[in-house]
């Protein structure tokens, strides 16, 4: 198994906002996981990365076999996380290529490997940036600054593309997308399928699905993942809304 | 900077610590305390001419009636001006640490970061050793280059006598010895410095750096600094050195003056980075240094500072923008850290037609430093169609330290137009995480981040210097974020 979380607690501010978690997703799966806003999903997919704002209170997370939750974030990217933000942030006078290669370097040498050489380096972020159809004119740009959000979103794929994580985390990657842009993107996320490699895809919507194929859809409600299945699940939830979760939680908390 | 050349200066960087230093002169120790007898003896152990010693006797005079101000915004113990040696900076011996073993570790570390060979630790953190690093010959070299091209680049002592003239002249014409206390202070018993004068028409095809002057490598506590480029003539000066210097002289108090004359074009560039002392605060250097330019018609004046080290910093490169068309600009990045203070800022003063001024500002608080941007912007009446453009932008790191702004800008033309801009903020947990997210470690992030808010002024620097000030943000800023 590549990720075991297990009955995994976590609040922020004093208040619980996971509330016993299990998932288990292995190498070359892709798992979906939706939800009504406010569920709780930008807090599973953080504090997989290991945001210190949030407190895991209860429960545990192994990858690969080792506990992750005494790991910095930094560790964490350098094991094969990575998280495509659902708000990627800006940093203003760095330069996106000079934050990518720092990154790559960074990433490269925690695992004991050779810095990439410039000329390679640009080859790599060339190809990639083709692949996601990301003007090259954003790679002289300051990260993330001024770029639109489709931009911004085009640009996480890229450094997932770039890094070639094994565990990839979208959080809501697909909103805020036009129909093309979105297309790119699940090409993107496509093309990186495979057997070695999972995917968690945070989203709210179905439309993303149609685009990149889940093998399990989960639904989380109030920190809770309160029904799993096959990708037919995303479909059903597409004609019934998240309505019917809100009710039933509702009814079994008071 | 571009790709190629962040690549390039990191390979810059990565060179050894290239500068040697002079090895210290056996100097005599001048008993504490301050009276004409002292002004009197400093000029004489100088061999100075009579005008230059009657020149220190009326600013001596006039110190006396002057009283030490308190509106920066600082706070330290009163300065004892009687208990302070006035003399290039004697050390005697048993004063002086005996080895590396004696010297602040924390101090060691960053200059094994900055990668400066142990000989040239034991000269910078001031132990009492023997080594001479000779860079006598490069400088010679150097300064035959410049006098093909009619370039006087000599120590201010050598000026003196060599260049009465010019010294005459120039000295005291843009900080008179009235101007104010220190600078007062240090027009009556000035130590050593720089001078510069550069011909009409002669752009100085290298920069000049302290590095190259010969036997300058304790000027004291009351540097003095005149550089002039004549008609047309262009000149870019570095002050400083980025590695932390100790000193025994706590009070550090220089003035800068810089004549643009028609047409002419001088940029100034200080890496400042004095022992800013241990991380209770002790043992740091203030700095209070006057430094002003004087720009004619269609003439530039440019300073650009990153300021990180003292304990108190207490500056303000001004431009006094006389001449129709003359430019003035001021590039800052001021980094407190600890307990460290800054009070620092420019002054534009306008009063030819459409001069022009740009004041760029950039400070970084962190754990208990304190951060003051204080700046003037004046609009003579005689200035028509004068323009200032001001942004100063303050970034917090942790919530014990302060960053405050106070513009004043004066405005006696109607035809002006100023404009101030300023933000505050906090670096953000969110980039942190950001950078982290992405395998970079925290301090890297966070030297990353800073480095990016401050590039519009390091792209101001010689690439050289650029390095040197980004990695010793990085340094100063490390265990800063808690
Ligand atoms: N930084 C935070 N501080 C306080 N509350 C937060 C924070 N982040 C998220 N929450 C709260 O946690 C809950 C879950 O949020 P989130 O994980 O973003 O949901 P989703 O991504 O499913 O929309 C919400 O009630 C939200 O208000
Ligand atoms: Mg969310």
């Amino acid at each position: 198994m590549m990720l075991e979380i297990r009955d995994l607690y976590a609040a922020v501010e004093g208040s619980e906002i996971l509330k016993g978690i299990d998932l288990a997703v292995d190498a070359g799966e892709v798992h979906a996981i939706m939800g009504p806003n406010g569920s709780g999903k930008s807090t599973l997919a953080q504090v997989l990365a290991g945001r210190e704002l949030f407190e895991v209170t209860r429960g545990e997370v192994l990858f690969e076999g080792e506990s992750l939750l005494d790991k910095s974030p930094e560790e964490r990217a350098q094991l094969g996380i990575f998280l495509a933000f659902q708000y990627p942030v800006e940093i203003p006078g760095v330069q996106n290529l000079y934050f990518l290669r720092t990154a790559v370097n960074a990433q490269r040498r925690a695992r004991g490997e050779d810095e990439l050489d410039p000329a390679s380096f640009m080859r790599l972020v060339r190809e990639k940036a083709r692949l996601v159809e990301l003007d090259e004119k954003l790679l002289k740009r300051a990260v993330n600054d001024g770029f639109s959000g489709g931009e911004k979103k085009r640009n996480e794929i890229l450094q997932m593309a770039v890094f070639e994580p094994k565990l990839c985390i979208l959080d809501e990657t697909d909103s805020g997308l036009d129909i093309d842009a979105l297309r790119t993107v699940a090409d993107g996320v496509n093309a990186l399928r495979s057997p070695e490699r999972a995917m968690i895809v945070v989203t709210h919507y179905q439309r993303l699905l149609d685009y990149i194929e889940p093998d399990r859809v989960h639904v989380l409600s109030g920190g809770r993942i309160v029904r799993s299945g096959g990708k037919e699940l995303a479909r059903e939830l597409e004609k019934t809304g998240y309505g019917w979760i809100e009710n039933r939680t509702a009814g079994a908390g008071s | 900077m571009s790709d190629s050349d962040t690549r390039h200066v990191e390979q810059l960087a990565q060179q050894d610590y290239k500068y040697g230093f002079v090895s210290d002169i056996e100097q005599e120790l001048f008993s504490p305390g301050l009276n004409e007898d002292t002004v009197r003896a400093i000029s004489a152990k100088k061999g100075e001419p009579e005008w230059m010693l009657e020149w220190r006797l009326r600013a001596f005079r006039h110190w006396r009636t002057m009283d030490e101000p308190h509106w920066p915004k600082a706070h330290y113990p009163p300065i004892d001006y009687q208990s302070l040696v006035y003399f290039a900076a004697p050390k005697s011996s048993e004063d002086r640490p005996k080895s590396l073993d004696e010297v602040d570790p924390e101090l060691l570390a960053i200059y094994d970061k900055l990668g400066i060979p142990l000989k040239e630790q034991e000269l910078l953190a001031g132990v009492a050793v023997d080594a001479v690093l000779d860079s006598v010959s490069v400088a010679t070299t150097f300064r035959e280059k410049l006098a093909e091209l009619g370039i006087i680049f000599c120590s201010m002592s050598e000026a003196i006598h060599d260049h009465p003239d010019l010294v005459r002249r120039y000295l005291g014409s843009v900080v008179p010895y009235t101007d104010n206390f220190f600078a007062t202070l240090n027009s009556a018993v000035f130590s050593d410095g720089s001078f510069v004068y550069v011909p009409k028409g002669v752009r100085c095809p290298m920069e000049l750096s302290t590095y190259f002057r010969i036997n300058a490598a304790n000027t004291g506590q009351f540097e003095r600094t005149l550089i002039v480029a004549d008609e047309g003539a262009y000149v870019s000066y570095l002050e400083g050195c980025t590695a932390p210097m100790r000193d025994e002289n706590q009070l550090h108090a220089a003035v800068v003056e810089l004549v643009a004359l028609d047409e002419a074009t001088i940029k100034y560039s200080t890496v400042q980075n004095w022992y800013p002392g241990d991380a209770e605060g002790r043992g740091g250097i203030y700095n209070f240094v006057t430094k002003r330019g004087k720009v004619h018609r269609a003439a530039k004046i440019s300073w650009t500072q990153v300021e990180t080290g003292s304990a108190i910093t207490w500056k303000y490169p001004s431009c006094i923008l006389l001449g129709d068309d003359a430019v003035g600009e001021f590039y800052s990045v001021a980094l407190t850290s600890r307990h460290q203070q800054a009070d620092t800022g420019t002054k534009m003063i306008h009063i030819g037609r459409n001069t022009r001024s740009t004041i760029i500002s950039k400070g970084i608080s962190a754990l208990s430093g304190q951060n003051t941007y204080r700046g003037l912007v004046k609009i003579a009446r005689s200035a028509e169609n004068a323009r200032n453009f001001s942004q100063c932008d303050s970034m917090l790191i942790g919530d014990r330290c302060g960053a405050h702004t106070f513009p004043y800008i004066d405005v006696a033309n109607p035809t002006a137009i100023v404009e101030h801009e300023a933000t505050t903020s906090k670096i953000g947990e969110d980039q942190i995480f950001y950078c982290q997210q992405r395998g970079i470690p925290v301090e890297d992030a966070v030297s990353m981040i800073v480095n990016g808010f401050c590039k519009e002024v390091f792209q101001e620097l010689p690439m050289e210097f650029a390095v040197e000030a980004q990695k010793l943000l990085g340094i100063s800023l490390e265990n800063s974020v808690g």
